[in-house]
């Protein structure tokens, strides 16, 4: 117990000590490798909630795909290490609404979730196949859904890349 | 249960301390003799020409943008894969149309040449 | 919970010896058999037969000077090959090497992490492997280093993701994630004499499966990051010392590991057909079905090294062909073609 409660704090700090590097460093290399670790901290924090299939998806997806983005746009851009980022503060005021609008939702969910706090709550065994068993019968429009929202990236990730075939 | 992740656990930061008391090592053990030449990039022995810092294809970008689409794909296989044996037909077909739709996705992409490489 | 971490630093230990020994057999082995394909005689003064070549190598790259260019980025320069080392070292802790065995009266796996994720587990460290390829090019701020770099990490992924499908047609025979499990699975026999590997069950899972490992360890023929003719070193050109070294044993201990779950995934794991039948002691059987799994990998080992003497290097764009119009089509293909037989 003593040692879950350290993971939990280890993780914890982790991801909010990067999550504000990657805010506040005016270097964008610093907070593209910041983010790495944020992605990392989280993954741990799943594990922790017994979401072990998540915690996996978040490495595969995050850390492995869109992370290489990421640095594949930081690292590929002109001169990025000596550019120094200016946050000027402009539109304030729409700003304040909309960060007052997801601070509310964000603790109305706070106060609303269930929280599990005892890793013996629920098991750990079959995360993988009851996802699968509610994806392909309680949630299966939203599955559907899912690849259309795919299909329509892919489109839009082909017509990015604007390669007209030269005749 | 959870006590199966200490392993894990151990193993990341295990091979983390392997990596980085290696490193040390050699700082300790490597000579230092620096030298101005010794440290300018190594370009086949010419003079460095402009910085590696330059804009590039934004083919990678592509091949980057595609994983991850293909990716996520992947992931909602997982648990289908594994819970397969209990879904019967209803579940294969479900599964069916999902990779249907993405491999006209597939197709789309395939026609336009964002897979051609040249 | 505090015996818990001493068990498994000292399993980390006893698996970390086990892969730096066999790393050095195997650079040994490389190095003779190269020798032989091209007709010369290989490493033969370092202790009896050249065995000690590889350790008199390792103290060599130990005594070097390591040198961080000027223009590097220091910190991500010293980072990269911690990254590739950490991966390469702990994706064996989900690999079961073989059956349970009774040891000081108590029955134990012969594995180091029993998750129930087993196979995803070494999927994404493979994938946080990338990181330190394109952090070792990108931050040597060198041109050759950064096309090797970029070019590694497209490739990888491009790979990956055949390497993920092809995983999916065993997932679905076996319907676990669970490795030991998958193994388990394999020591059925079909018809009452074939062993039930996946070898025989998913025969285009296993050839996609091989040739993403291929591409995923760097090995010729796909072995672009560090074409010599053209990119000098690829993504370690500015490496010296045992930062080098570092990712020439995350090579190799990254080749032992792919070696190892192919034969988990395809090849029966520690399974030795027939030989439950001989009426062995638990004990000794668990320590033949041990060798079993050991003598799998290595001839794949053997396989992947007489493979890279053999053909040579594709072009880049064949490689993305491969990767993007070749193995992930079949890959798909595949799914569906065992779903609908399951089905039937």
């Amino acid at each position: 117990m003593v040692l879950y409660n350290l993971a939990f704090y280890f993780f914890s700090l982790i991801t909010l000590a990067s999550a504000s590097v990657v805010v506040f460093s005016k270097n964008i290399v610093h907070s593209a490798f910041a983010l790495l670790f944020t992605f990392f901290g989280v993954a741990g924090l799943y594990v922790l909630m017994m979401a072990d299939f998540l915690a996996i998806t978040q490495i595969l997806i995050y850390i492995g795909g869109i992370m290489v983005l990421i640095l594949f746009g930081v690292m590929l851009t002109n001169r990025t290490i000596d550019v120094q980022i200016r946050t000027g503060s402009i539109q304030t005021f729409p700003a304040m609404l909309i960060v007052a609008a997801l601070a509310g939702t964000l603790v109305g969910i706070f106060w609303s979730t269930d929280w599990k706090i005892s890793p013996t709550a629920i098991g750990f065994e079959k995360t993988a196949p009851e996802i699968g068993k509610m994806l392909l019968t309680n949630y299966l429009l939203p599955f559907e859904i899912a690849s259309i929202v795919l299909l329509v990236a892919l489109i839009g990730a082909a017509m990015i890349a604007r390669r007209e075939k030269k005749a | 249960m959870l006590e199966g992740y200490i392993p894990i656990f151990v193993m990341l930061a295990g091979g983390a301390a392997f990596g980085i008391v290696m490193v040390k090592l050699n700082e300790l053990f490597g000579p230092k003799h620096p030298t101005e030449e010794k440290y300018t990039t190594y370009e086949s022995g010419m003079e460095p020409v402009k910085s590696a810092r330059e804009r590039f294809s934004i083919k990678f970008y592509m091949v980057a943008v595609l994983f991850i689409l293909f990716d996520i794909e992947v992931v909602f296989l997982y648990p289908w894969a594994v819970t397969f044996k209990g879904l019967g037909v209803n579940g294969f077909i479900t599964m069916a149309v999902f990779i249907f739709i993405l491999l006209v996705g597939y197709y789309y992409v395939w026609r336009k040449g964002a897979l051609e490489w040249d | 919970m505090g015996m818990e971490i001493l068990v498994s630093t000292a399993k980390f230990l006893i698996v970390m010896t086990v892969i730096l020994v066999s790393v050095i057999i195997l650079v040994y082995l490389e190095r003779r058999i190269s020798a032989f394909i091209q007709n010369r005689t290989g490493p033969n003064r370092v202790g009896p037969y050249g065995l000690f070549q590889a350790i008199a190598d390792v103290v060599k790259l130990l005594l070097k000077e390591d040198i961080v260019p000027k223009n590097a980025y220091k910190p991500v320069h010293d980072l990269a090959p911690i990254i590739s080392i950490g991966a390469a070292l702990s994706t064996f802790a989900v690999i079961p090497v073989g059956n349970t065995i009774e040891l000081f009266g108590t029955t134990m796996k012969l594995m180091i992490a029993d998750v129930n994720i087993g196979i995803l587990y070494i999927l994404s460290v493979t994938s946080i492997g990338v990181y330190g390829i394109t952090l070792a090019g990108w931050s040597s701020n060198n041109k050759y280093s950064l096309l090797g770099g970029l070019r590694s990490s497209a490739q990888l992924i491009s790979y990956e993701l055949s390497m993920g499908l092809s995983i999916i047609g065993v997932l679905m025979i076996s319907g676990t994630l669970r490795l030991d499990q998958i193994v388990q699975h394999q020591t059925m026999y079909i018809g009452g004499w074939l062993p039930n590997w996946n070898i025989f069950l998913q025969p285009v899972a296993f050839i996609t499966f091989v040739v993403a490992a291929f591409a995923e360890t760097n090995r010729l023929p796909f072995d672009l990051p560090e074409a010599e003719p053209e990119l000098v070193g690829g993504y370690h050109t500015e490496y010296t010392g045992l930062k080098f070294g570092l990712f020439f044993l995350a090579e190799y201990a990254n080749m032992i590991t792919a070696a190892a779950v192919i034969t988990t995934l395809f090849l029966g794991g520690w399974h030795l057909p027939y030989a439950e039948n001989l009426g062995l002691s638990a004990f000794t059987l668990s320590l033949l079905q041990v060798l079993a799994f050991c003598a799998k990998v290595t001839v794949i080992l053997l396989f992947f090294i007489v493979t890279r003497w053999t053909l040579p290097r594709f072009r880049y764009d064949q490689l993305m062909d491969i990767g993007w119009k070749v193995m992930l089509p079949l890959a798909i293909a595949n799914v569906l073609v065992t779903g609908l037989i399951l089905v039937l």
